[in-house]
């Protein structure tokens, strides 16, 4: 099936109680499916069907309130249009699902794969997942809802796969059984003690003003969740193991054990680094080994530094640019080895922008270059944009 | 504030608000920086600073008296300035400033 089609299951079987979105490419076939399931009779919830995606979060905003289990998928300007209401989702702690087949931002417009929808979300306080299978995104999803309705957590939570790449690609995917996800992940059941639910019996006013004296202190019991969810992200991922046989960890460090060059990515560009690195170790003896980083927010400092901080050169490839910094990542890994005694020389790669194929030859460059700069001990360049056609643009 | 909503006792995950009415402990009064005050010799009881202040911040006493409620004026200076007789003049507040601590 496909990822989207993937995605659509998990929510079926996390038995959501309302789906609310707006149509757009290429998110559009989970939503759709998810209307069949719910016209079918195979999942019982409700569908609003919304007039914008500013609409669509915030009736998932309202439904989630009077706690129920919501759903949500977008991408690209739909994701920009919600903006406003992801701080509001996030403020009010409410443990909302979304996928995000991501897809790149107008102008230029077009409809192909890049992360920079989703990095203009990344400070709103969800928690993001980049995976990088069909089978990896119906898992996540199942163990999203368990990880945003903690306790602990109480935030909502981005679940990213690659527009098109990933959400179009058919794969082999086992499908749960739906009692064994219903022990996985029982009914939400909000706590009014928690001061995020909307009960009559119990009345709160909710989304009002804040002086202040009080701003920051929320913001900072924010951070501590986001902190928190890191263990938790562990620790229900180790229980996704051993119930279903599957688990992902924060990052997943392949070959990187001895590795002299590392290369860090998120999304699909990890399948295609992995070959990649199977392929240049068996035919030409480097050692190279690839980090993928599923979780970005929490940013899985730990995990990076385990993995990396004894490699050479670490190229940190990210499918978006930040302007004036290169890719966006690269900020997040530099400010993880701020404090390193010990780390490798980073190069800073933006790759795959507006859905540029990011190929075997194309990641072979990366570990080329980043070869030669543990080497030498120097980058060639501060920001390598991969592929770059240099005939149109001079240089 | 007069009276914060929150203290370390009771510090919720979000600014939600439990107690309805609420906001009547906020007392608008303290965004003030200058204040207006009434010459009762001068006053002739007239009420045209009743008739313009923006905030409803004045009032007629049951004896006839003109009173600014401080709880609420914002200072805007509004009553002086229509004041017919120049029975009000605008001088600098001192004291609490609008922090939340409480």
């Amino acid at each position: 099936m496909s990822g989207n089609r993937a995605i659509a299951e998990a929510v079926k079987l996390a038995q959501v109680n309302v789906v609310s979105a707006y149509p757009i490419t290429p998110q559009t076939s989970i939503v759709e499916y998810l209307s069949e399931f719910i016209a079918n009779g195979e999942l019982d919830a409700q569908f609003l069907q919304a007039e914008s995606e500013f609409g669509a979060m915030s009736a998932c905003i309202g439904a989630s309130s009077v706690g129920a289990r919501v759903f949500t998928a977008t991408c690209s300007q739909g994701l920009a249009l919600m903006h406003e209401l992801n701080y509001v989702a996030a403020g009010l702690r409410l443990p909302i699902v979304m996928a995000v087949t991501n897809r790149q931002l107008s102008q230029p417009l077009g409809m192909w794969c890049d992360h920079s929808d989703a990095m203009g979300e990344r400070d709103s306080g969800w928690l993001q997942i980049y995976v990088e299978s069909c089978q990896e995104a119906l898992d996540t999803v199942i163990q999203a809802f368990k990880i945003a309705e903690n306790r602990d957590v109480l935030l909502p939570i981005m679940v990213c796969l690659d527009g098109f790449i990933l959400s179009h690609t058919s794969e082999a995917v086992d499908v749960p059984d739906q009692k064994a996800v219903r022990a996985f992940l029982p009914p939400y059941k909000p706590d009014a003690d928690y001061n995020t639910l909307l009960d009559v019996k119990k009345p709160l006013a909710a989304g009002g003003g804040c002086p202040p004296g009080y701003t920051m202190e929320f913001d900072y019991k924010k951070y501590e969740a986001q902190e928190k969810a890191k263990e938790l992200l562990r620790k229900v991922d180790g229980e996704f193991g051993e119930a279903f046989g599957r688990q992902y960890g924060l990052v997943e460090a392949y070959r990187c054990d001895d590795a002299d060059v590392i290369m860090a990515a998120m999304g699909t560009i990890v399948s295609t680094a992995k070959d990649v690195a199977d392929k240049l170790r068996e035919e030409k003896g480097w050692r190279v080994g690839v980090l993928k980083l599923r979780s970005y927010r929490p940013f899985p400092k730990q995990e990076v530094l385990k993995a990396t901080a004894h490699a050479k050169a670490l190229a940190v490839v990210s499918r978006a640019i930040s302007y004036g910094v290169g890719a966006p990542v690269f900020s997040d890994v530099a400010a993880t080895m701020s404090h390193a005694s010990k780390k490798p020389i980073l190069l800073n790669v933006i790759a795959g922008i507006g859905g540029r194929d990011v190929a075997q030859k194309d990641i072979t460059v990366v570990f080329e270059k980043a070869l030669k700069a543990a080497e030498t001990g120097k980058v060639e360049s501060e920001v390598e944009w991969l592929g770059l056609n240099k005939s149109l643009v001079g240089g | 504030m007069s009276k914060p909503y929150w203290n370390k006792e009771n510090f919720p995950i979000t600014p939600n608000i439990r107690n309805p009415g609420g906001s009547l402990a906020f007392k608008c009064g303290q965004w003030r920086m200058v204040k207006p005050i009434i010459d009762e010799k001068k006053c002739t009881k007239c009420g045209i600073c009743i008739t313009f202040c923006p905030d409803d911040a004045i009032e007629k006493t049951a004896k006839g008296i003109i009173e600014i409620k401080y709880d609420y004026c914002k200072g805007c200076g509004i009553c002086a300035n229509e004041c017919p007789a120049k029975a009000i003049k605008i001088v600098a507040e001192v004291g609490e400033s609008c922090t939340t601590e409480g």
